[in-house]
Formats: C-alpha cells, sequence, structure tokens
C-alpha cells in the first residue's frame, strides 16, 4: 500500500517537469483495495485490469522499475513505453493487461476464466474494474456467462463514489451496486475497501470460492477518490463532489489505518513500520534513478508489434 | 486432391484442427443446432463434445471479450457469426482490445482468435442481415483479415488462421458456401499475403473479391467475346495484402477495374485504386474505375435489391466503359445462383 502511496506521490512531484507525458489516473486513497485483492491472490491467478492502473500493478507484484520506465516513455518499460500509465502490464505477475476503455477487460477476464477451466489449470481470473464500468452492457453479458457455466473468476468492483465527474446515483436508480446482477443469479457482496485487511479476508474467501468450483463471486469494495478522475489535483472543492467529502477522505485514510491498526491489534513495533516506509522511499527512489537513465525506443520500433510473427509450419 | 463444397472444406478445416490441438474450440449462436451455419460445423459437437463446441448468449461484445480471455490464457477460439453484421456489436473488443493487445503490452502477449462472418448478398435480407464489412477492419492496424474465395483458399486460410498467433477475420460470403471445388488431401494451410490470378489477361486489370471474383470471371468471359482480353485478380488476404500481384497485373495492363461486395466509399476498391494510384501511376493508361454496392442501405425489394449490387453485367459494363467502348446490348448472364432464403 505504501508503495503504491509513495509511488504515485512521486508521479505527483515529477509531472510538472513534463517527463511524464501521458494521463494518470491516481488511486491516491483507494490503495486498500488494490493490496487487500492482490495480497489474497496466487502469483499465478490472472488479474485484468483498467486505465487506473498503478495500483493492481504494484500490488500484483509488478515491477517498480518497469513501471516507471513505462510512464516514461522508455524502451525498458513493462510495455516498452507503448502503453503508458493506463496500459500497465506484468504477465509474469499475473497482470495480464489494463484497458482505457471502461469495462472492455471484464469480459476478457471471463474469458481468461473459461480457458481456467477448459485448461484445468487451476487458476482464477479477476476482473477489477471501478463503479463506471458496472453501466456497460458487457457487464451483464460477463456476469451471465459465467453464472452459466460457473466459472471461476472474481469480479472486483471497486466504488470509489465517481465516474469521472458523475455520481452512482445520477446513474443508477439503484445505488447498492453489488446488487445489481441478482436477476442473473449472482449475489454480490459490499465491503468496506478502506480496509485493508477485510479487504483482504473477503477476497481471500471469494478467491477460495471460485477456485472450488462454485462459480463466479461478485465482491463490491466502497472506498473515496482522492484525487481528480484524471491528474494530480485534489478537488473537492468542484460541486460534483458529496460535501465534507475530503475531512471524510483525511480521517479514513487507508494506509494510517493499517499502520494503527498493526500496531494496536497485530502488535507491530513502530519503529518496523519505519524501516518499511525507508525501504519505500529507497525502492521508488531507484525506480526513478532506472527510469531517468533508461532510453527511449528505436526509431523503428513504432512499427514493430503489430503482429506476432508466424512461427513456421 | 479431392472435390468438396466450400462450406464442407471449412468443416473439414475445422476437424482437421481440432483433431490435433485440443486447445481449439468453436463458440458462436448456432455453431451446434441443426442448421450448422451453412453446414460448416455439422456434428461437430457430436466429435467433441459441448466444451469444445457450443452455443452462445445473443451477447457479441462480451463473448468476443470471452474468446479474446481464452486466446490469452492458451486456448484457440474460433468465434462464428452467422450475419457479419453483427460484428458491430463487437467493435470495441475486436478495435480496441484484440487488434491492440500485442502492440500496446509491447509485444509481450497475443491473441491467437478466429472470427468466422458470412457476409451476403442478400435474399430479402435488407438492411441489417446482408452487410459486408471487411473494409471496416481492415482499417485498424493489428487484425488480418482474408475472404476466402475457393472451397481450397477456405480451408487453407482457416487453417493458417488457426496456426496464427494473432486475430484474424475470416469473411465468408454467403453464395461461396456451395460452390464446389478442389481440395488438397490432407488439408494444407495457404500463408497469408495472397492475391490470386483467377484469370490472366492483358488489356484490362479486374480486382474482385470473393463472389465479385466469381461474377468478374462470368464479365470476363462475355469480354473475351468482344476480343477483350481481361486479367481477374482476386485479393484473398486483405490484410496483409498481395500488393506486388496487383501491382504487377496493373503493370501489365494498364488499366484497372475493382470490384467489391462493399460500399466503395473509405471501402477495399479505395484502398487498392490508392494503391494503384500511388505505386503504379506511370502504368495507367485510363482513369482507375470501381464499383461496389451502392451508396445505400440494403433494399428489400426485389428490383431495387438487384440494382444495389454490382453482377457480371454491371461489371462488363465498367470494363467497357474503362476502355472507352460502347456497353449497350451486353448479352451477360444475369446472376446465377442456387441460393434461396429464408436463412
Amino acid at each position: 500500500m505504501l508503495t503504491i502511496r509513495v509511488s504515485e506521490e512521486r508521479v505527483i512531484a515529477i509531472y510538472p517537469s513534463d517527463k511524464i507525458q501521458s494521463p494518470v489516473h491516481l488511486s491516491i486513497g483507494q490503495e486498500a483495495v488494490a493490496a487487500g485483492v492482490c495480497r489474497a491472490m496466487r502469483p499465478t491467478d490472472h488479474l485484468h485490469g483498467t486505465y487506473r492502473s498503478h495500483a493492481i500493478y504494484i500490488a500484483k507484484g509488478g515491477d517498480l522499475k518497469g513501471m516507471f520506465a513505462e510512464l516514461y516513455g522508455k524502451d525498458a518499460g513493462c510495455a516498452r513505453g507503448k502503453g503508458g500509465s493506463m496500459h500497465l502490464v506484468a504477465p509474469e505477475a499475473g497482470l495480464i493487461g489494463c484497458s482505457a476503455i471502461v469495462a472492455s477487460t471484464i469480459p476478457v477476464a471471463t474469458g481468461d476464466a473459461l480457458a481456467s477451466r477448459m485448461r484445468k489449470d487451476g487458476r482464477v481470473a479477476v476482473a477489477f474494474f471501478g463503479d463506471g464500468a458496472i453501466d456497460e452492457g458487457v457487464f451483464f453479458e460477463s456476469v451471465n456467462f459465467a453464472v452459466l457455466k460457473a466459472l471461476p473468476i472474481v469480479y472486483v468492483l471497486e466504488n470509489n463514489r465517481y465516474a469521472i465527474h458523475s455520481r452512482v446515483s445520477d446513474r443508477h436508480k439503484q445505488t447498492r451496486l453489488c446488487r445489481l446482477a441478482e436477476g442473473l443469479g449472482l449475489k454480490g457482496r459490499r465491503y468496506n475497501g478502506d480496509d485493508a485487511i477485510a479487504v483482504y479476508r473477503t477476497m481471500s474467501a471469494g478467491l477460495e470460492k471460485a477456485r472450488r468450483g462454485a462459480g463466479p463471486v461478485l465482491l463490491e469494495y466502497m472506498t473515496y477518490r482522492g484525487r481528480a478522475h484524471v491528474g494530480l489535483e485534489r478537488d473537492f472543492q468542484e460541486a460534483y463532489r458529496y460535501p465534507k467529502e475530503e475531512a471524510l477522505t483525511r480521517k479514513n485514510d487507508p494506509i494510517k489505518a493499517l499502520a494503527a491498526d498493526l500496531v494496536k491489534r497485530w502488535g507491530a513495533k513502530r519503529k518496523a513500520l519505519a524501516k518499511i516506509a525507508d525501504d519505500v522511499a529507497a525502492e521508488v527512489d531507484a525506480a526513478v534513478s532506472f527510469a531517468e537513465g533508461a532510453a527511449f525506443p528505436a526509431p523503428e520500433r513504432l512499427y514493430a508489434d503489430v503482429f506476432k510473427e508466424v512461427p513456421p509450419a | 486432391m479431392k472435390t468438396l463444397k466450400y462450406g464442407e472444406a471449412i468443416r473439414e478445416a475445422l476437424i482437421y484442427a481440432m483433431e490435433r490441438d485440443p486447445s481449439v474450440f468453436i463458440m458462436g449462436i448456432g455453431v451446434d443446432d441443426h442448421k450448422a451455419v451453412f453446414g460448416s460445423t455439422k456434428n461437430l459437437v457430436e466429435m467433441f463434445g459441448k466444451d469444445r463446441v457450443f452455443d452462445t448468449p445473443i451477447s457479441e461484445g462480451a463473448m468476443t471479450g470471452i474468446a479474446v480471455g481464452a486466446a490469452l490464457n492458451g486456448m484457440k477460439p474460433i468465434h462464428v457469426h452467422i450475419r457479419a453484421d453483427f460484428l458491430y456489436l463487437a467493435m470495441d473488443q475486436l478495435c480496441n482490445i484484440a487488434a491492440k493487445w500485442h502492440y500496446m503490452f509491447g509485444g509481450k502477449m497475443s491473441v491467437p482468435l478466429v472470427i468466422r462472418a458470412a457476409i451476403g448478398r442478400s435474399w430479402g435480407q435488407g438492411a441489417q442481415h446482408s452487410q459486408s464489412i471487411q473494409s471496416f477492419f481492415m482499417h485498424v492496424p493489428g487484425l488480418k483479415v482474408a475472404m476466402p474465395t475457393t472451397p481450397a483458399e477456405a480451408q487453407g486460410l482457416m487453417l493458417a488462421a488457426i496456426a496464427d498467433p494473432n486475430p484474424v477475420i475470416l469473411f465468408e460470403h454467403r453464395l461461396l458456401y456451395d460452390l464446389s471445388g478442389h481440395v488438397p488431401d490432407p488439408p494444407a494451410a495457404i500463408a497469408f499475403r495472397l492475391a490470386a490470378v483467377r484469370r490472366e489477361g492483358k488489356d484490362v486489370t479486374i480486382v474482385a473479391n470473393a463472389y465479385m471474383a466469381v461474377e468478374s470471371l462470368k464479365a470476363a468471359e462475355f469480354l473475351e467475346s468482344r476480343g477483350i482480353s481481361a486479367e481477374v485478380i482476386d485479393p484473398v488476404t486483405l490484410v496483409p495484402l498481395d500488393e506486388e500481384t496487383i501491382l504487377a497485373s496493373v503493370r501489365k495492363t494498364g488499366r484497372l477495374l475493382v470490384v467489391d461486395s462493399g460500399w466503395t466509399s473509405c471501402g477495399v476498391s479505395a484502398e487498392i485504386a490508392a494503391l494503384a494510384a500511388e505505386k503504379a501511376w506511370a502504368a495507367l493508361r485510363r482513369p482507375i474505375r470501381r464499383i461496389g454496392t451502392a451508396p445505400v442501405t440494403c433494399p428489400v425489394s426485389k428490383p431495387l435489391e438487384t440494382a444495389f449490387y454490382p453482377n457480371a453485367r454491371t461489371i462488363a459494363a465498367e470494363a467497357l466503359a474503362l476502355l472507352g467502348l460502347s456497353s449497350a446490348n451486353l448479352e451477360v448472364p444475369a446472376l446465377t445462383t442456387t441460393f434461396k432464403g429464408p436463412f
């Protein structure tokens, strides 16, 4: 969680230099969802995400140097500079891809789960998406198919209360979004997404259910978007936000809450937490230095990788 | 070598691939029903089971994404659409996801997906059940597109598409399913980047695909009776396009007529005309001409529908006009087909 926060704060610091020439969608304030979800997954489980992709990339175990190099558009980036912030990828860690079209990886994750069932590889696929994605038809089409075929998939709905600048209540009569799939035979559950340990526990149970063949699972995690939809700004003063939300966000900061919980309930030493913070800062420093020093793609890379080469017959 | 109908040749390719590769599976509306997509999937569910040959909910958008996801996780899906018109519902998954996954992620993953889609000539299917929308998919980098015309091509390109690690869309013209032709035994893949010389000639090049190639051959026979030697080139794979075969013919004849089963605007015919203008300008002795379906929505009323499509007669008339000759009193056979609806 801290790596996500510190990395994104570093992105904010670097951004005015124009070294990251790509839109960034930050997860500041939402880290507990990605952290709890990904920690519950096996490294071999497959995750499919969205353009708000830094948090899940880091939480799923993507290489931090590869992420910063990608944000810088460098050849050493996780997508060789072709994808940028919205399209982080780490197949070696189980992050299969992130898309900037809302809801578009929900069916892809569902097909990934279909393949796992056909191949009996023991994987669970996870579709990670926001509350805006549940507006799209492919969510319902995908859930219908997953229920029909009892696929090993967990649908993770990260509800940060806004689709760009649109509230859930402006888009849905039924604002308890986890209920929207009930007619298709999928009962969702809603949990506090700012409590990393609760996310981890509920996600672990969801993964276990999906893995044992009991069909798909839908988990809705409630959180707050701490920044603008895209970009660096804190935009709590804008009219689209619920009043007093900034105070709520500060009060419920999931990282501070987890740290306090670790000390109080789990006997963690403050010294140990400080050490973690130091290690994270050093790791982020190293990743930024790596990105700064890495080379841009050669001009001929523009035309590379449109198609994968066809193997000889 | 043996003789098969186009639909049978596809079926044999599917069986050949499925027997050899357990990751190949077929999904789509009606693939396991008694109609079996013009017979092309007949009895496959009995042969390979319901897990590998299955009907889908009518959810083209999600089902295309599901095929992509299965492809990313080690399977080789063949997604079948009995009408290409339904692909409009899958545009996001095809153009934003399947086409981009390899490039967008720096070559880390690819999507070995095969899409089959039947295109029309209509028999009263009208506006939304007969469209030839191949050109849409030529526009987006990352998709391979082919329109097999002969049974051997339908079979060989199907095998090539299945072996290809990239997304491939195969458009199958409905009027071709009953045409017979020689196919190799055992089936053999045909490499992509193919323009077939259907007939050699020296006076005019007619570039025409799928069923339009069949009509163009009839037109060429008529033109021969008028002393005109027409060369017919069929750009079987549109992406990648075999430019050299087309350009070599244009350089030989100096005259180009392009015929497509879709609309001309921003279409296959526009692309091929541009290719010739860019790369064989010096060889062109007359302005390029092209024909496609009329720039309107396909109507149902028979006389209007007939006028909507190019046919051997209109192709011959265009070729004559290109040569500066009169096209009065054309004795070209009208459309001959055994196809009848309603399905």
